[in-house]
């Protein structure tokens, strides 16, 4: 990261009790790196449509364990975790980044542990280099470490966080998760995040999927309207293994949701899909890179953003070719439809290419809903607020139709029905 | 594979025998002394006879040039530049400047010969033998600028006859002050950033181009740029402003000397287009690229800007890239009047070396302006060539359009291509398109060309030249034909 | 031994994703000038294979045999070698090539052979004086010329620009690959028309095709069943009528 030349401790202000006390040789390298360059501004590229002056208003406590059972079993139901096609799940549930077996069924044939247990950081995580995850690393307090052993079909887990802050006392929780999916093993996951009043969520998740392994991962935001969600992913596909995930995002007043994907071996393949649906004043950022690191690997994205009232989306795609990756294949496309004159839409999709023998093209498209198609409906009956809602909903569809998992589409659509009903017959 | 693996060899053959521009003209010289400072400043405007007004516009360039910092963010690397290590000003020692082409030194008459730019108004005149199917050639009138000093500017007075000034900037700001006055550093301020404020201050000489109202320029414009002389920065200024309903087209062309020592050029171009103006804009950068081993070459900054300013004007980019060894280069439009229209159509090509970093921005403000971009980047060799674009529409642009077409080829596994778009819209009835793809040359094509007779390398220029089609065609006629010809030379061996 | 073209014992194999697949495993095919053969059999026995192999096609590799042109090693040539020697390939699936204009690619492609051959080259007036009757003798629109090679072309144009360059081309020896695949009657009939008019005592083709209905007007010599990579039968004109009606099950028996 560039020196860049402000007071970085400033920028850490809202963390500091906690930063002090910080202990141990990860995390204290981890607050080092924090100290060189502070948390990013817009002059850092990678952060140059997402500003984080959220957090430097808001002086963050450290969350507790306990919390509002009837909230949070109401939460649960609200998200489709205990309703639905989502009661017959096993689920991970952390409240304010603490484990709650209270709220939790544990799987079956996969191996989880605790990060407050275990204690141990993962080694794809880069501190140094990204400072959210470097926050992260020095406060984490909890979290899940999922294994798949090889060769075993770990059916379909929810990975549930919930935050909960009251009015006027700000909470921020870093949880640490991570998923390891053995040679030949298989998984679903679904991550759903929810939750009420004024919090930041950091989370940081580690994916590996082994040789012949396949992850399937929906992550749903749907967090509190005042909360911020920072999330970074960071994923290591290995031979032949395949990662597909999508994110969608609905909630948080600010989020980003920032994947670093390495396809480390040959014919590993990768889908960092999503779809994003803000209004009001929302400020929503998919940012991930992609690294191709070996030849003959796929990768696929594709990112729909609607976007309301004054809401600004991000979208920033790098995928990157090693000199040794031939014979690379990627796709991405990045749509956004615009729904009012003070929403807001920046994209930076980013190829960077070493290899010659690579077929790789990515593509945007910014409009507004289609003045014929509108037309077409109103003329067939069809009112006019009606209309609008029919295409923004086919819009977003075309995306959540890569969710291809029947349980993980039917999650997603839930939350989507939640927060955006659908007036008359339409599904 | 064997294909291109011999291509690729082919690449690594090629050497800086292939740049046939990099003669040095002996030529006595005027030179200031190395170094910048706010004597230098003060030399070159006295040397220029120049206003005080500019002298002062020259200072505050300077001073803000001191508070800036180089910029860092494009995809390219090289050693610090030791700013006081050039001269800033370097003339050709004649005394009162040519009135016409009799008075010029003959040996730079020589020199733009070996160019291949036709000076001599006779022979232009006379026309050229003309192919079956191909239009008459239009007469060009030519300003030739050597280091930093117009020499020569051909058909002034046909173009007098119809009211189009052009001219050295330098006579310009002594001969119609107002208009330089009312435009220098108006689409490119002082301040703009490192290099502009660098030329600012610095600037020696340039072209100026005024056409009054509702007059079609008769005749293309043309300005051929030579560096020659050793540790001279060549900063030129171009001017061009063009009156409501009135057009012209301009064409832009570069060579110097090959040395072993890196040269800095850092140009400004601003153009003013008023209501229904139209302005078209052709370069062809050929300037020394360096060895193939990265030795010399030219460091190439320029800021180029045009301001749609009145309403449906247009400014059309069009370039083709193959020379220096950096290239830092983004022809810019900013789309103010209503329906205003902005291109940009680029060819960038890199060999052993050489780095590029170059694209556009396409600025919208009125509503209904509408923006094309196609950029075609070739790398081959050690190169590595970047499009870096943006499109921001702001929130008055209703009804704004864009469409990005952005291709890559690499022909060879040692280059690099990198593809960077910045799309920020503020405006929910504007419509943005982008597209971008990465390829090599197909050995599919490759083979159904050699099957049918061709050999390699003309089977590969034939492509290559497909592929850069989309914006050749925006050439003038006389410069598509000389851009062809430099693909093929730029990439011989490899590329045709 | 036809002194013309002589094909014995040819195997070839393939590196496909890692793995190299033998796909000819002994071709021995002997085509005498001025006369038209055919070779017909189940998809995937090699038939396109063979064809790439005879034009240079270098992501197959050539394990064992020999293939004699008008006496020369026809394997040591490089692709343009061969097509300034005389060989031309009709391909199965012709390839598009953007931004390259139709007319020029043909010419610069005509005049590189006829410079190889020691011939004069054509002037674009005289190029394209020619090119334009031979494009109308294919009822092809004029305004394919001025396109980008089989750009945005139908599967009939492509085929029929494949013809209008061997048509140029003048070669002695044109493999037809699948040139009838995606054509309609008349259609059929106007390449068909193309290729007979380029018969002589000098000009040979070999036809790959599946359907008999090109044979019936192209007339073919010879016709020759190909199947896992070897002929395994060969027989007058008759056979077309014979594999029309009975399959290739018999031979593929009796090959067995």
């Amino acid at each position: 990261m560039n020196a860049v030349t402000k007071d970085t401790k400033a920028t850490l202000q809202p963390f500091q009790p906690r930063l002090d006390a910080v202990k141990g040789l990860e995390r204290t390298a981890a607050l080092g790196a924090l100290h060189r360059v502070g948390l990013p501004d817009r002059r850092v590229e990678e952060w140059k449509y997402t500003g984080l002056r959220f957090l430097a208003e808001t002086p963050f406590a450290g969350p507790v364990r306990a919390y509002d059972a009837t909230w949070a079993q109401a939460e649960l139901q609200r998200l489709g975790v205990t309703a639905g096609v989502g009661a017959a799940l096993a689920r991970l549930v952390f409240v304010n980044g603490y484990y709650a077996p209270d709220l939790s069924v544990l799987p079956e044939g996969v191996s989880v542990a605790f990060f407050s247990k275990t204690g141990s950081f993962g080694p794809l995580a880069c501190p140094d280099r990204e400072a959210l995850t470097a926050l992260n690393t020095a406060l984490a307090e909890d979290g899940a470490q999922i294994s798949v052993p090889a060769g075993v079909d770990g059916g379909h887990v929810l990975l549930v966080s919930l935050g909960q802050a009251q009015a006027g006392a700000p909470i921020s929780f870093h949880p640490r998760h991570s998923v390891h999916v053995a040679e030949g093993g298989k998984l679903r996951l679904t991550c759903i995040q929810g939750g009420q009043g004024r919090y930041l969520h950091n989370p940081v998740l580690e994916v590996s999927v082994a040789a012949r392994a396949e992850l399937n991962h929906l992550t749903i935001q749907s967090e509190s309207d005042e909360a911020a969600s920072l999330a970074t992913l960071y994923a290591q596909i290995d031979e032949r293994g395949a990662y597909n995930s999508f994110v969608l995002g609905v909630g948080a007043a600010l989020a980003r949701h920032e994947v670093h994907a390495r396809l480390s071996a040959a014919h590993a393949q990768v889908h960092v899909n999503g779809a994003q649906r803000l209004r009001a004043k929302q400020h929503g950022d998919i940012s991930s890179v992609i690294t191709h690191a070996a030849p003959d690997c796929i990768s696929r994205q594709t990112v729909r953003n609607v976007l309301d009232g004054q809401s600004r989306g991000v979208f920033q795609g790098k995928v990157l070719v090693e000199r040794i990756a031939q014979k690379t294949d990627g796709y991405q496309m990045n749509q956004a439809l615009l729904l009012s004159e003070h929403a807001e839409i920046d994209a930076k999709p980013e190829l960077e290419i070493y290899a010659d023998d690579v077929k790789c093209s990515h593509g945007a498209t910014v409009g507004a809903l289609d003045d014929d198609q509108m037309f077409y409906l109103r003329s067939r009956g069809v009112p006019e607020a009606e209309a609008r809602q029919i295409l923004i909903h086919a819009f977003l569809e075309e995306a959540l139709d890569l969710i291809a998992d029947e349980t993980a589409h039917a999650l997603s659509a839930h939350i989507m029905a939640t927060r955006y009903p659908l007036s008359g017959e339409e599904a | 594979m064997p294909a291109v693996t011999e291509t690729r060899e082919a690449v690594e053959k090629l050497g800086q025998s292939s740049y046939k521009w990099g003669f040095e003209t002996d030529i006595d010289m005027d030179l200031a002394p190395k170094g910048l400072n706010e004597d230098t400043i003060r030399l070159i405007s006295a040397r220029k006879e120049e206003p005080e007004w500019l002298l002062e516009w020259r200072l505050a360039a300077y001073h803000a040039w001191l508070q800036m910092e180089e910029p860092k963010w494009a995809k390219v690397a090289y050693p610090p530049i030791d700013y006081q290590d050039a001269h800033y000003y370097a003339a050709p020692k004649k005394k009162p400047g040519p009135k016409s082409l009799d008075e010029v030194d003959p040996e730079l008459l020589r020199t733009y010969e070996k160019l291949g730019i036709p000076l001599h108004e006779q022979a232009m005149l006379a026309g050229v033998e003309v192919p079956e199917g191909e239009e008459a050639r239009m007469p060009v009138a030519v300003d030739a600028v050597f280091d930093s000093v117009s020499v020569v500017t051909t058909f002034r007075k046909t173009l007098e006859e119809a009211g189009v000034i052009f001219c050295p900037i330098s006579e310009a700001v002594k001969d119609h002050p107002d208009l330089v006055r009312k435009y220098l550093g108006s689409v490119v301020p002082t301040g703009d950033n490192f290099y502009a404020a660098l030329n600012s201050a610095v600037f020696t000489d340039g072209s100026f181009v005024y056409v009054p109202k509702g007059v079609r320029c008769p005749m293309e414009l043309s300005t051929y740029f030579r560096i020659n002389a050793r540790n001279t920065g060549q900063f030129e200024r171009t001017l061009i402003v063009v009156e409501d309903g009135a057009s012209v087209s301009y064409l832009e062309g570069c060579t110097a000397p090959m040395r072993d020592e890196n040269q800095l050029h850092a140009a400004v171009v601003e153009l003013v287009a008023m209501e229904d103006a139209s302005i078209k804009y052709s370069t062809v950068q050929n300037w020394y690229p360096g060895d193939e081993n990265g030795r010399g070459g030219i460091y190439n900054f320029v800021t180029k800007r045009g301001a749609c300013r009145g309403a449906r004007s247009k400014i059309s980019w069009t370039q083709v890239e193959t020379g220096s060894a950096i290239t830092w280069k983004y022809p810019s439009c900013i789309l103010q009047g209503e329906g205003s229209v902005g291109e940009f159509y680029s060819v960038a090509v890199t060999n052993n070396h050489q780095q590029a970093d170059t694209g556009t921005k396409m600025i919208h403000i009125g509503r209904n302006t509408r923006s094309t971009i196609i950029a075609k980047t070739i790398s081959a060799g050690k190169s590595d060539s970047t499009y870096r674009g943006l499109v921001r529409v702001l929130p008055k642009a209703s009804g704004a359009r864009n469409f990005t077409q952005c291709d890559s080829l690499l022909i060879g596994d040692q280059c690099g291509a990198h593809t960077v778009p910045y799309i920020e819209n503020r405006n929910m009835k504007a419509r943005i398109e982008h597209e971008a793809t990465t390829s090599k040359i197909s050995e599919d094509q490759l083979f159904y060309c050699r099957q049918r007779g061709l050999s390699e390398e003309d089977a590969v220029g034939l492509i290559v030249n497909g592929f850069c089609r989309d914006v050749l065609k925006e050439l003038p006629m006389e410069f598509a034909v000389e851009a062809q010809k430099l693909l093929q030379i730029s990439l011989e061996g490899s590329v045709g | 031994m036809t002194q013309f073209l002589d094909i014995s014992g040819l195997c070839a194999r393939i590196d496909a994703d890692g793995q190299e697949k033998e796909i000819l495993r002994g071709v021995d095919l002997s085509i005498p000038p001025g006369e038209v053969h055919a070779i017909m059999g189940p998809n995937g026995c090699g038939k396109s294979t063979l064809s790439y192999v005879l034009a240079g096609r270098e992501d197959y590799e050539v394990t064992a045999g020999s293939v004699t042109f008008h006496g020369k090693d026809l394997l040591e040539m490089e692709p343009e070698e061969r097509a300034a020697a005389g060989l031309f390939l009709a391909f199965q699936a012709p390839i598009e090539l953007p931004g390259v204009n139709n007319a020029n690619f043909l010419r610069t492609a005509v005049n590189a052979v006829r410079r190889a051959r020691g011939q004069e080259e054509l002037d674009a007036v005289a190029f394209l004086k020619t090119a334009r009757e031979a494009a109308k003798a294919l009822s092809m629109a004029p305004d394919m010329l001025k396109r980008n090679v089989n750009v945005g072309f139908s599967g009939g144009e492509k085929k029929r620009n494949e013809v209008l360059q061997m048509t140029l081309l003048q070669p002695s020896f044109a493999i037809l690959d699948e040139t009838d695949s995606g054509l309609d009657v008349d259609a059929l009939r106007i390449v068909a028309e193309g290729v007979n008019r380029m018969r002589s005592p000098q000009f040979s083709a070999l036809v790959i095709t599946h359907h008999k209905r090109l044979l019936d007007y192209l007339k073919p010599d010879r016709i020759h069943v190909m199947a896992k990579g070897r002929i395994i039968h060969s027989g007058g004109p008759e056979l077309a009528e014979q594999i029309d009606t009975e399959g290739y099950t018999r031979f593929l028996a009796e090959a067995a």
